[in-house]
């Protein structure tokens, strides 16, 4: 029995048994798996700080901790761009609901407010990039996948209307519902906004929104120093970072300090009218009250803060 | 008397002002062109973009018209409307089909549902304009004229949803400016012209879209709908 034993064990002459073979071979898939999962550990070394690794949810930073990451963000700004940018961290006003509608009997399909979105908000200039896309629809026809947005030619076309689409900042957000790490969320406002520090880029919310109105950075947007806008919002215009997802924020650093987001002030026509909506006496209010209002796709229960209307 | 006797009268004084102001604004004939001269100078209930609103054209804006020629500094060079009207008789046909001036007005385009000169330019005072019941109007108040005709763009303007506009929407916080109509519709020939649109779209949609149409077009397949 004992002979027998010994025999099996004992190593072969100028060999290695198929025990020591497995286990050499377990230990290196055991390593080179390893080495792949830490693999973004390495990558995040070269672009990324401790404290951007270590950042809170914007929700459960104090007030200190974000003044802290906005210094550590304009600063980061300073260093790639050297631009002396602004970041702030604007807050809904009590009392506000915001809401914005569009007088499609006005929009001419000029295209103006799409480009002032991409100005004021820093987007990337090779893609230009913007939250609006302005659809050119046959009359007569709310069919919004035969909007073409390509359309090259004086405008407005008699037998077209132009149709521009943004976020809709719905009141109950398929985006939101979607995401699996809570990077974005609807404040009390309204506005459904993204903190692009805790955002993955899994991209599902671009998938769930029934309104093309998300966007990706694919690339690290680029825009040449001496456009950058300095003017800042945390969840809005900051210079966004690689891999995260971007949306209209109804330009919330300038709506919460009371001014009109960028593409209405944009707008030459006075197509687009946005305010208050819990204020009786705001212009959005009248245009409820007094015009035959209605919104994107209402049929799939989203209930859009954003409202489109014609003039009889 | 003492600050208690005092309270009690100065809340009756604000109720009699406030229902005086009322009785003012709410007496006379209200028109939509009336409606539109006091938004123009002072806040007025029907108007819920007034008080805080400044026209777009400056202020001491001149009546002239072009002359063609440029000055030294290749300037046009504008004459006041005063400058020949004064010393001659008007003529009432100009603008109607087919009359048109035969000095100084032949660049203009007239397209304006068949007005003549007269019926908005003012024939005693050329400085001025006319209203339908043949008041002066001064120049930089063309939505007043506007009004009489165009009900509900006025309507539309006036509660904020026809005219682009700069400024806040939190009246609280700021004022904003407003353009008026002669700043977006040529007077003459208001139809709103065509525009070449600005900032074409290349992003994946767009690129995706016209790989499609592209598509269709080499197979001779028809598009969605026509150019």
């Amino acid at each position: 029995m004992i002979d027998t034993q010994n025999q099996t064990s004992a190593p072969e002459p100028g060999g290695m048994t198929r025990r020591t073979a497995l286990k050499a071979l377990g230990a290196t898939l055991g390593a080179t798996a390893f080495s792949q999962a830490i693999a973004p550990l390495t990558e995040w070394a070269e672009n990324m700080s401790l404290d951007e690794y270590l950042q809170k949810h914007y929700k459960e930073l104090s007030p200190f901790d974000l003044a802290v990451v906005m210094t550590r963000l304009e600063k980061q700004t300073k260093e790639e761009t050297g631009v002396d940018v602004t970041i702030q961290d604007y807050r809904p006003q009590p009392g506000v609901k915001f809401g914005y509608a569009l007088n499609l009997s006005v929009c001419v399909g000029c295209r103006r407010c799409a480009q002032a979105c991409h100005v004021e908000n820093n987007h990337d200039r090779p893609s230009g990039n913007s939250y609006i896309r302005v659809l050119e629809m046959q009359k007569g026809s709310l069919d919004l996948a035969k909007g073409r947005v390509n359309y090259d030619h004086p405008v407005p076309h008699p037998d077209k209307f132009y149709m521009p689409v943004q976020c809709q900042q719905c009141d109950k957000p398929p985006c939101v519902s979607v995401c699996p790490v809570e990077a974005t969320w609807k404040e009390s406002d309204g506005i459904v906004v993204v903190d692009y520090n805790w955002c993955i880029g899994c991209r599902y919310c671009e998938a769930a929104c029934p309104y093309h109105a998300r966007r990706f950075n694919w690339t690290k947007p680029q825009v040449p120093a001496t456009e950058i806008n300095p003017d800042q919002g945390y969840l809005s215009n900051r210079l966004r970072p690689q891999g995260v997802m971007e949306k209209c924020t109804f330009c919330l650093h300038r709506s919460r300090q009371g001014k009109l987001p960028a593409c209405l002030e944009a707008c030459p026509t006075g197509a687009r009218v946005f305010g208050n909506l819990l204020d009786p006496e705001s212009e959005i209010r009248w245009v409820l009250k007094n015009k035959r209002v209605f919104v994107l796709k209402e049929d799939v229960g989203t209930q859009p803060s954003f409202f489109y209307f014609f003039d009889e | 008397m003492t600050p208690r006797a005092t309270l009690p009268l100065l809340i009756l004084g604000l109720v009699l002002t406030a229902l005086g102001g009322q009785w003012l604004l709410g007496s006379g004939s209200s028109t939509a062109a009336e409606a539109v001269a006091r938004a123009g100078t002072s806040a007025s209930p029907r108007d819920r973009v007034a008080g805080v609103v400044s026209a777009h054209r400056p202020k001491g804006f001149q009546p002239a018209v072009v002359t063609g020629l440029l000055d030294y500094q290749g300037q046009a060079v504008a004459v006041s409307c005063t400058t020949c009207h004064t010393t001659r008789e008007p003529n009432r046909e100009n603008g109607l089909a087919g009359a048109t001036p035969k000095e100084f007005h032949q660049g203009m385009v007239y397209a304006h549902a068949g007005l003549s000169c007269l019926s908005c330019h003012h024939a005693d005072d050329y400085d001025s304009l006319r209203l339908a019941d043949g008041r002066k109007l001064a120049y930089d108040q063309a939505q007043v004229l506007c009004a009489q005709c165009h009900g509900p763009q006025t309507r539309d303007y006036l509660n904020g949803s026809h005219g682009g506009l700069k400024g806040h929407w939190d009246k609280t916080k700021g004022g904003r400016t407003r353009n008026t109509c002669a700043d977006c519709h040529d007077v003459h020939a208001p139809a709103y012209p065509a525009w070449t649109p600005v900032f074409a779209p290349r992003d994946a949609a767009a690129r995706q879209q016209a790989d499609r149409e592209n598509q269709r077009r080499a197979t001779g397949q028809p598009l969605p709908h026509h150019d």
